[in-house]
Order: structure tokens, then C-alpha cells, then sequence
């Protein structure tokens, strides 16, 4: 099976996600979207970890790794997040993006 | 065709299904649903690609711990029963043909490249006992700081939370 697959899924799976932050206006909905373009980055690693496996080099386990440390990063910061955006409802009573324009003037 | 291709194609198919009904569905309760069956089917792709290590912490971590941290917030407060404010329209086709453009250009670009197959035989580096050789020797000082970047964040999710 043609590694292109997964670069092909990847791409598309990545796209989707920066369709969904340019098009909704919900916070939490621009995070998930997030989410969804960090997972297809890690889809992509491990698809390349595969092909250097199946290469025969004895390192393809860094890119798992790596995979692994993109995960901490991604749990790290969706708590922070979501704690910024339950600090914006209890200001602003709602989770509109469109409502955080002070800074335009 | 083999069972694998088979495999991937309906593990493909509904992950972008999914994928688009994160995006699309009106209720954010219905989103974050599929972006859990999204991340499912995700994990099956690591299975696929042998790396079982990893198929297995990504469910628990995504949908055990970050998407049950969405729900409860988004139940928390209660944003399933009022709708979305309208947004211009151009906006959002400004958006998904700006999101299109990129993935024609990606398509484009990697279309024609020559890789390698991946082979069907199961290779033995996504087991947790050659992952963790790696992650101990090699990869031990970033581990330890992730831990630190994890205590740090949790006292920023607690301090901001506070407020």
C-alpha cells in the first residue's frame, strides 16, 4: 500500500480542520479543530515511522516517540485553554470570538 | 486489494465523514461526539500501521481525558440550547475556498512524488517494550520536562480558572 495514502488522508484531515477555524465563530468548536489538525500531523508521523521501519532503520521508534511528546503538549494545552475560555463566558456570557475586539482600536 | 487497503479505505471514509461533521454539525455536544469517532478511527489507522503503543494512549488520552474535558465544559455551560449568532456568509465560503486552495495545492504537490510501499508485514517498533528502551535512553531529558510543562500548565489552568 502506497504511503501516499496516509499523506493524502493526513492532508485532507488537516485541511478540514483549518476550514472549521475560519469558519466557526464557537471557541470551543476553533479548539476542537485544533485538535483535529494535531492529530493529523501525528497520523502523518506514524505513517513515516512505518516507512522507515519497513526501510530497515533500527530509529523509527523517535517518530512514535516524538508522536508521544505531541500528545503531552496537545493535553497541556487544552487545559489551559479551556480554562481561558471559561474565564471569557464568565466575562462575556458567551464563547463568540467575534466579541474579542478590544484591542481593535 | 488486500485486507489492509480494504481496512484503510472505510477507516478513511469515516474518519473524514466524521472529520466534516465536527466542523458542520449545529450543536457543539453532536461535534465533539464525532470528533471522538474521529479519533477512534484514527487509533485504528495506528493499529494498521503497527503501532499499537500509541493506538492504545491516544484513546485514553483524547477520548478518556480531552474530550470529556470539552463535554464538561461545554455542559458546564450550557451553550447546546442556544445556536450559533449568524455569521456573514461570505465569510464562511471565504473560508472553506481558502481551506480548499490548500489542500488542492498539498494534493498537488505530493501527487506525484515516488515513496516507498509499506510493507504488510507487522514490524515490532510500536511495542511499549521497544518504545520505552527508546523513551528512557534517548528521550529521557525531554520527558522529564514535559513533566515540568505539565505541572506548569496545571497551575496556570488553576490560576486562571480562579480568577
Amino acid at each position: 500500500m502506497p504511503v501516499q495514502y496516509y499523506i493524502f488522508l493526513s492532508v485532507v484531515l488537516f485541511c478540514i480542520g483549518i476550514m472549521g477555524v475560519l469558519m466557526r465563530r464557537n471557541a470551543i468548536i476553533i479548539f476542537m479543530c485544533v485538535e483535529l489538525m494535531l492529530n493529523a500531523v501525528n497520523l502523518l508521523m506514524v505513517a513515516f515511522s512505518k516507512m522507515w521501519a519497513d526501510a530497515g532503520h533500527v530509529d523509527a521508534g523517535a517518530a512514535q516517540i516524538f508522536v508521544f511528546f505531541i500528545m503531552v503538549v496537545a493535553a497541556a494545552e487544552v487545559a489551559v485553554g479551556l480554562a481561558i475560555i471559561v474565564m471569557m463566558y464568565r466575562n462575556t456570557h458567551s464563547v463568540d470570538i467575534n466579541l474579542l475586539n478590544r484591542l481593535k482600536n | 486489494m488486500g485486507i489492509q487497503q480494504i481496512l484503510f479505505l472505510v477507516l478513511a471514509v469515516i474518519s473524514v465523514i466524521t472529520a466534516l461533521g465536527v466542523v458542520l454539525s449545529k450543536s457543539p455536544v453532536s461535534s465533539v461526539l464525532c470528533l471522538i469517532l474521529t479519533f477512534f478511527t484514527i487509533a485504528g489507522h495506528y493499529i494498521l500501521l503497527n503501532a499499537q503503543f500509541l493506538a492504545v494512549v491516544h484513546i485514553i488520552v483524547y477520548a478518556g481525558a480531552i474530550m470529556v474535558l470539552f463535554l464538561f465544559v461545554i455542559m458546564f455551560m450550557n451553550l447546546n440550547t442556544e445556536g450559533e449568532p449568524h455569521k456573514r456568509n461570505w465569510l464562511k465560503y471565504a473560508g472553506a475556498i481558502s481551506g480548499g486552495a490548500l489542500l488542492v495545492v498539498l494534493v498537488a504537490a505530493i501527487h506525484d512524488t515516488t515513496m516507498p510501499n509499506l510493507q504488510a508485514v507487522p514490524t515490532d517498533v510500536g511495542l511499549i517494550e521497544n518504545l520505552g528502551k527508546i523513551l528512557f535512553s534517548t528521550y529521557v531529558a525531554p520527558f522529564e520536562i514535559s513533566s515540568i510543562l505539565f505541572l506548569s500548565a496545571m497551575v496556570g489552568a488553576v490560576v486562571v480558572g480562579k480568577k
